[in-house]
């Protein structure tokens, strides 16, 4: 039976640990359950905060077309997506996925393809500021793009 | 209609959104583009480079020949950054 996705945007953090628990609850079917959380990183010591925006509607709408798009893919027994937008700052969690399935290989692949397709589809935009230089929106980058096209030549990864 | 602007242009353009009458010969998002470039120097430069720039027609992705025709929303924005 495919799953029915869960999907939130919030500003409020989230923990990993209870949504992994929550997605396999009282379920004897599933056998895998992979998560991936994104977390906020300062590489050069100099990021303050990062601020996200996003389309309140939109957002909710695209992740959650996402997340049907990889139910469709392949054969989840769940799917939860957090993102969180507003001021977060380096160490914060970002973004959480979580796909549970009966093997070990859709649960990995969903979990990668969703966070692709996330990156380059979902109305988010993040801000920087710095301590000591000009901070400034944050620029999409090009190999967002190319990993998002990898799912588009098959549905499945090719090794 | 009501036109949205998120990120870098909404700071450009001053606001985030403005509900407008649209005359009836903008056909696609491209001549809506155009068109609102004319209102103000902030939207010019905001609406400037659409290599750089994505849109939604009723929150839906769509490309720069989707027809205007119909939409309640159509927002603006530069390339998505989440994630």
């Amino acid at each position: 039976m495919a799953a029915t996705p869960s999907v939130s945007v919030q500003a409020e953090a989230f923990d990993t640990g209870a949504e992994v628990a929550a997605l396999a609850a009282g379920r004897t079917d599933i056998g895998a359950v992979v998560s991936f959380t994104g977390l906020v990183r300062d590489l050069t010591g100099d990021l303050e905060a990062m601020t996200l925006e996003h389309y309140p509607g939109m957002t909710e709408r695209e992740l959650t077309a996402i997340a049907e798009d990889a139910c469709k893919r392949w054969p989840l027994d769940g799917v939860r997506v957090i993102h969180r937008h507003g001021r977060l700052t380096p160490g914060d969690p970002i973004v959480l996925v979580v796909t549970a399935s009966a093997h070990r290989r859709a649960a990995f692949e969903a979990a990668d393809f969703l966070m692709d397709y996330l990156k380059t589809r979902a109305p988010f935009w993040k801000k920087e500021s710095h301590r000591n230089t000009a901070g400034g929106w944050v620029e999409a980058k090009a190999e967002d793009d190319t990993d998002a096209a990898r799912w588009e030549k098959g549905k499945k990864v090719q090794k | 209609m009501l036109i949205l602007y998120f990120a870098s242009l909404r700071e450009r353009v001053g606001y985030g959104e403005e509900t407008l009458d649209v005359p009836t010969d903008i056909v696609t998002i491209a001549d809506l583009a155009r068109w609102l470039s004319t209102r103000s120097e902030g939207h010019s430069e905001a609406l400037a480079n659409t290599a750089a720039i994505r849109v939604a027609r009723d929150q839906v992705h769509v490309d720069f020949d989707a027809p205007v025709e119909g939409a309640r929303e159509i927002a603006f924005f530069p390339p998505v950054t989440g994630g």
